[in-house]
């Protein structure tokens, strides 16, 4: 049973990676449009541009 | 003159020369909308960042500094066939959108804690009657400590401060008891894993913060987003003023830039967003949204001109004597946090019965406390005791009960096309027994409409629709719309007060008044089989077609009014227009009840008169004209689409063009009446039984804390229900 004491705490780490993920998608504004977020999900449309690539995209042909 | 388009206040500027801009988008409501819209707008050089957001209905852009002017943004978003405008946070918006974000991080925090406390006390428990050793049962309370007392601390903030602060009033609310219980909770299960004991309710203190935060956070999300959908309205209905900035200079600045002394260009076919004084100019403005007169009204160098009158005929300059936007806004705020604050009477209710809780809580667990010591159990026992009482009786379900149907029903009629305005709104619906109905704008769609269509052949329809487009004039751009007419004509000239005329393959096309298109046979023909309508003549060559033009009913108002009836609703017209157009209306509708010509004051008496026979009243109004009445009534509803804000006043308001939201409103609410009920009888019931059982000691804490998780999901579940509404086919 000597196991649990590093099991229990790897347990908790594992927990806590989930919690800071959650507050990172929270500052991220992932929460900010849940309606939004259920309609791109099912889009076929595949070139909806993220954030970044636009950046990349109007970069490159200016 | 060129008029510039002038947003630079609505900018902001980034840093490391990005700029930023939210844009209100009307008409945004689905996938397909946001990659049409995105990809529109990414596609103009130098956009770094389009994204829409469909719940506020918003876009956010961002830009290199530089060449790039943001009306461009505007104009591309017209041409995806999007109206836009320019959006600024109100304070209080940024403030709840902050608050609602808070909740859900302690949400998050609270939730995380409670599974991992629960991963450890599960086997504390099963251990506990069977072979776990003391040693391991003591490292999993430690570490139970370890993660409950920070996340408590954080999660349980919202909490602590509003107890706190209730506290240092001299005041008792429904976050003392909590704070005490979750407090009290944690200090004993510190004291008894420091003293080895079996038991420990870190879990139950911590569980109780999150089921809620749960409720916390739903209760916050419906008012953010009332919130939301008022500042979307505030800047696409504040349209821009054309301002002079040098004698013959002028630019088109959003009203909030424009200031008390101003002096502004009002051209014809456009709305007035200020208060003001002409200086210059003559012309006849459409007063209808203020005052609810029809007929126009002639305006000179020193008339009053109020914002959302109508430009009919000639350029004017107007002396701003108040600029509405600020003032609007102002107004909305208002009201929005009165709606917030006058709570429902139910909630009020809760909330007494809340007040009143704290101290019999306390009593209750000290004297249970007490009753136990003298009874002779050790403190320990007594202590355990009163803290299950104390989380057992703890309000949260009473405090759900209304929020939460609250939340779902007004959800439910957001989709439905209704607007809340006013907490307690739902439950005064749900009572209603008659409802009176304005005609004009409310029954009636509040733009003109041709009504002949089918008179005049569809080419030579389209070809006057075109035509039309040269126009400012109001019927005009009621043929122009009817029409679907997206290509203006070329070389069309204006001739001020009779119309538009231009030369097409040699022939001479002419659009405008009868006389002016020599047609004035056919349109008093046609006026005197309908006075109510205005009419557009249309010569080419010389053919002559005159096109009538009036407000027609509301696509389904037919339906909606039998629909009312059916569910036992009285209904009746009172209109200030003239006898004719109420009879046709009503007759058309099937209503037996109408008064019409009736002025804002007998409007009053006759709600006053059907309040005192008992009747719960519900006025339908449009039209700042209507205010009065509609504050009279038990209830009040209003359209919103080409109305000015203001309208704002009533408890519901509803946009598009047809009347089914007044069903909606109905449905929802007293099914959501009926939920409220039974979640108040569930949460008070819930008390009843399981105070007792408590008190007599037969209630750990953590079953304590399940238990009153319980009856909160209960309720929650309960509520959920308030959601589908069977829908009829209007």
């Amino acid at each position: 049973m000597e196991v649990i004491v590093f099991l229990v705490p790897l347990a908790l780490l594992l927990g806590l990676f989930g919690l800071l993920g959650f507050l990172w998608s929270l500052k991220n504004g992932q929460y900010d449009d849940l309606e939004g977020a259920a309609w791109r999900a099912i889009s076929d449309d595949d070139q909806t541009p993220a954030p970044r690539r636009v950046e990349l995209r109007s970069e490159a042909q200016p | 003159m060129q008029a510039t388009r002038d947003f630079s206040h609505y900018v902001k500027h980034l840093g490391s020369g990005l700029a930023h801009i939210d844009l209100a988008v009307e008409g945004v409501s689905c996938a397909g909308c946001i990659s049409k819209i995105e990809r529109g707008l990414s596609a103009i050089p130098d956009v770094t960042l389009a994204r829409v957001n469909l719940t506020d209905r918003r876009v956010a852009l961002e830009w290199k500094e530089g060449a790039l002017d943001p009306a461009r943004f505007i104009d591309r978003l017209a041409e995806l066939g999007y109206k836009a405008h320019p959006f600024e946070a109100v304070t209080a918006e940024a403030v709840e959108a902050e608050n609602s974000r808070f909740l859900l991080r302690c949400l998050g925090v609270a939730a995380f804690a409670t599974m991992n406390v629960m991963m450890l006390s599960i086997p504390v428990w099963s251990g506990n009657v069977s072979d776990m050793l003391p040693e391991q049962r003591e490292f999993f309370h430690w570490i139970s400590a370890l993660i409950a007392l920070p996340a408590a601390a954080y999660a349980g903030q919202p909490f602590f401060r509003s107890a706190f602060n209730a506290l240092r009033t001299g005041n008792v609310n429904m976050d003392v008891p909590i704070s005490i219980g979750v407090i009290l909770a944690l200090a004993t299960s510190i004291v008894e894993t420091i003293g080895h004991a079996e038991h420990a309710y870190f879990d139950a203190a911590i569980m109780l913060l999150t089921f809620l935060l749960i409720g916390r956070y739903l209760d916050q999300n419906m008012r953010r987003r009332t919130r939301a959908v008022a500042g979307n309205l505030a800047a696409l209905k504040a349209e821009t003023a054309t301002k002079f900035v040098g004698p013959d200079e002028i630019s088109v600045v959003p009203a909030a830039a424009v200031m008390a002394g101003d002096i502004v260009l009002l051209r014809p076919g456009e709305r007035s967003a200020i208060d003001g004084t002409v200086v210059d100019g003559r012309s006849e403005i459409d007063q209808s949204l203020i005052t609810g007169e029809t007929l126009h009204a002639a305006v000179e160098p020193g008339s009053e001109v109020y914002a959302g009158s109508l430009n009919i005929s000639g350029s004017l300059r107007i002396r701003v004597s108040a600029a509405s936007e600020g003032t609007l806004l102002a107004e909305i705020q208002r009201l929005l946090d009165h709606a917030v604050q006058v709570r429902s009477r139910y909630v009020q209710l809760a909330d007494r019965a809340s007040r009143l809780y704290a101290p019999v809580v306390h009593a209750t667990a000290f004297l249970t406390m007490i009753g136990w010591l003298i009874a002779g159990a050790s403190v320990h026992n007594a202590i355990i005791t009163a803290i299950a009482v104390l989380i057992i009786t703890c309000p949260c379900a009473l405090g759900l009960a209304i929020p939460t149907v609250q939340t779902v029903a007004s959800g439910a009629m957001f989709r439905a096309g209704v607007l809340l305005n006013s907490g307690d709104a739902i439950e005064r619906v749900a009572e209603v027994d008659r409802i009176i109905f304005d005609k004009t704008g409310t029954l009636t769609l509040p733009e003109l409409d041709v009504v002949n269509a089918a008179a005049v052949p569809a080419d030579v329809f389209d070809l006057a629709g075109r035509l039309a487009l040269a126009s400012h004039h109001p019927v005009a751009a009621a043929l122009a719309r009817a029409a679907g007419a997206k290509s203006p004509l070329p070389g069309i000239t204006e001739q001020p007060g009779q119309g538009v005329r231009g030369i097409l393959k040699g022939e001479e096309v002419r659009l405008g008044s009868p006389t002016f298109c020599k047609a004035d046979d056919l349109a008093n023909e046609i006026l005197s089989r309908d006075p109510e309508a205005s009419v557009v003549a249309f010569a080419r060559g010389e053919k002559r077609y005159v096109f009538a033009v009036c407000q027609s009913l509301r696509p389904d108002a037919r339906a909606v009014i039998a629909a009312l009836q059916k569910r036992g609703v009285a209904v009746e017209i009172v209109s200030g227009d003239r006898e004719p157009a109420v009879r046709a209306a009503a007759e058309m509708l099937q209503i037996p009840e109408w008064r019409a010509g009736v002025t804002p004051a007998d409007k009053i008496a006759r709600i006053e008169e059907l309040k005192r026979q008992g009747f719960k009243v519900m006025m339908v109004g449009d039209g700042l004209n209507d205010a009065p009445s509609l504050a009279a009534a038990h209830v009040s509803m209003s359209p919103i689409s080409a109305a000015h804000l203001s309208q704002a006043t009533a408890d519901f308001v509803f946009l598009g063009n047809r009347l089914a939201p007044v069903i909606a409103a109905v449905d929802h609410s007293r099914k959501a009446l009926r939920l409220m009920r039974q979640n108040l009888y569930l949460a008070v019931g819930y008390n009843f039984l399981a105070v007792p059982i408590a008190i007599l000691g037969f209630v750990t804490p953590l079953i304590a804390a399940a238990a009153m998780s319980g009856s909160s999901i209960l309720v929650m579940l309960n509520a959920l229900r308030a959601r589908p509404v069977p829908q009829e086919n209007l």
